[in-house]
């Protein structure tokens, strides 16, 4: 697969987040020093560091990587849930071109999130409002992108509820009420509301039982094939993202250790931790 | 020696501080200013918050009017119009027209207010979007932002839960066109009146040390969805059983005599001022 000729939709060039002050000791270039992310001297932790990635239109880009090793902080600053310490985020986009979008104001950064972004959780409780009615918790992202007509978005939900296969009649219950597959569908079908070109998926298979599992799958495989979204999904599981993402990925201590197709990496993994990776998974 | 008391309970200092928290309410229309609510002799969520917004307000040639629900003679409204008239000795009155300073809690007068009054309402809950978000700094930044989608979603949910919004008070508006704003627990009835009113209205929350303002001229809007209006409570067809008013706001009461519901103004001193209008023209027509 070429993609020479295709412009990346998301790109994000060196992106560090660290919780801590840094020091001298682990502010040297490549950081020498850390134990895993973390700097001893200081206590400061990069959760990421120096992080560059591109998603193409309609790609699902797949990241995977134990557990701490910087996935969902990547995903939270590239939602602007974060702030980043430094870094480049550009999308291609006319209403965005050409500027570094952690840089711009908070409420650009809402507005990109209303209209550009879907956002699934690994956690429900932060995506969802588990007091609020589910077709509510769909809305709300309409709301914020400018919406204020009930019926039309009332209906909009309705539909979406549809694609995610939550019964219709449960519409108006609280995701509190329901399993947490329910609750990563409701939340699918929230993230989808606005019709975003770009989604996010933190670790959304995580907790289900493997049937459960499946089916979530095989929708977001059926979201990219009738929406055309880019995706990035997150999993600490490779099987999840060898069953959905193109490119992949590989996290380890808040760095990319390795990148690829998806295949090639299964295939012939070059890092010693990718490969002890990919052989627990044969 | 004894000291004189203090001119409307507050200290000066005190009052100052307050009016200039009010200054900057009137200039920025609807935003919530921070104050340093004083202890007063009534437990806060007693409208401690209107008071000391009057304590500060109140002249020597003021004449003050204080109604609770509509009702002047509650032991609230009572208690609060003691305590100004004990301080500061200027007469109180019941009719709307009479008064410079109102304090109300839950409603605003049927009689339009003036150029020359100010309303000062007593606020339990300043901020609108509390419901939605716990935390205050979360709903400071979204005020900053003119992010009001909790308020939206909040009437959203209303809808599809009940089929229409069922905030049956203080149903939030939209203040000159920037922020979203608690009118207080006024039934709807009464949002229309905030909306250019003539006379300054001024909002203090006591327990959430609060102050806001409506001043004159001001359009506010209450939230309402594209295809579901606002509405205020609807008494089309019914009428005082005292005074005979329409268009105006209705208690139902259940009578156990008749085993009927009949409705009665809410404003007394409203209801008590056409009675006596009536009476009036009756010894008028009955002199000729
Ligand atoms: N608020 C915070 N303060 C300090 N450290 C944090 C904070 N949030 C995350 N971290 C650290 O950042 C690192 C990356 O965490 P992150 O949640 O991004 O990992 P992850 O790859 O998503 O892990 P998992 O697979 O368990 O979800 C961890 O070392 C974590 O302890
Ligand atoms: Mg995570
Ligand atoms: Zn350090
Ligand atoms: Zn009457």
């Amino acid at each position: 697969m070429q993609r020479f000729e295709e412009r990346p939709l998301l790109k994000v060039e060196n992106l560090t987040k660290q919780y801590g002050p840094g020091c001298g000791e682990c502010s040297q270039p490549g950081r020498p020093g850390l134990i895993k992310n973390y700097c001893p001297s200081c206590g400061t932790v990069y959760a990421c560091s120096d992080v560059s990635l591109d998603v193409y239109p309609g790609e699902i880009l797949g990241i995977v990587g134990e557990s701490g090793s910087g996935k969902s902080t990547l995903m939270q600053c590239l939602y602007f849930d974060q702030d980043v310490t430094s870094g480049t985020l550009t999308i291609d986009d006319p209403e965005l071109a050409g500027e570094n979008l952690f840089d711009v104001s908070s409420q650009r950064k809402r507005y990109i999130r209303n209209h550009k972004y879907g956002m699934v959780y690994q956690n429900p409780v932060k995506g969802l409002r588990m007091d609020f009615s589910s077709i509510s918790n769909i809305a709300e992202k309409q709301i914020a992108a400018g919406g204020r007509h009930v019926g039309q978005m009332q209906s909009a939900g309705e539909r979406l509820l549809d694609v995610v296969s939550i019964p219709l009649f449960r519409m108006k219950e609280e995701p509190r009420n329901f399993s947490g597959g329910m609750q990563q569908r409701v939340q699918i079908a929230k993230a989808l509301s606005n019709d975003p070109p770009i989604l996010f998926l933190d670790e959304v298979t995580t907790g289900l039982d493997l049937s459960v599992q499946a089916a979530v799958i095989d929708l977001i495989k059926q979201i990219q094939r009738d929406l055309g979204i880019s995706m990035i999904v997150v999993s600490h599981d490779l099987a999840v993202i060898r069953m959905l993402a193109d490119r992949t990925l590989v996290m380890l201590n808040g760095r990319v250790i390795e990148s690829g197709l998806t295949d090639q990496i299964l295939e012939d993994p070059n890092h010693a931790y990718t490969q002890q990776l990919v052989y627990s998974l044969l | 020696m004894k000291a004189e008391p203090q001119f409307a309970f507050l200290d000066e200092g005190s009052k100052k501080e307050i009016r200039r928290a009010t200054l900057k309410a009137v200039a920025i229309p609807g935003y919530q200013v921070p104050f340093a609510s004083r202890e007063m002799p009534m437990a806060r969520g007693w409208g401690t918050g209107g008071l000391q917004l009057t304590c500060s307000l109140v002249g020597k040639d003021d004449v003050l009017k204080v109604i609770d629900q509509g009702a002047d003679e509650s032991v609230n409204a009572v208690s609060i119009k003691k305590l100004i008239r004990a301080t500061t000795g200027i007469p109180v009155t019941e009719r709307t027209e009479e008064a410079s300073l109102i304090q109300s809690r839950h409603r605003i007068p049927e009689v339009p207010l003036t150029k020359d009054q100010i309303l000062v309402l007593q606020v339990p809950m300043p901020e609108p979007l509390r419901k939605y978000e716990k935390k205050e700094s979360v709903t400071k930044r979204l005020h900053a932002e003119s992010e009001y989608s909790g308020a939206w979603l909040m009437l959203f949910e209303q809808i599809m839960k009940y089929g229409r919004t069922t905030t049956g008070a203080d149903h939030p508006v939209l203040v000159n066109g920037r922020y979203v704003m608690a009118p207080s627990p006024i039934p709807r009835f009464d949002n229309p009146k905030m909306d250019h009113s003539e006379a300054l209205i001024l909002l203090g929350a006591g327990r959430e040390k609060k102050i806001y303002a409506v001043p004159p001229y001001t359009e506010i809007r209450s939230l309402a969805f594209e295809d579901h209006p606002f509405e205020g409570e609807d008494f089309s067809g019914k009428s005082c059983r005292f005074c005979g008013a329409t268009g105006v706001f209705l208690d139902e009461l259940y009578i156990q005599e008749t085993g009927m519901t009949e409705h009665q103004c809410n404003d007394t001193s409203h209801c008590a001022d056409r009675l006596g209008r009536q009476e009036e023209k009756e010894v008028q027509h009955a002199t000729i």
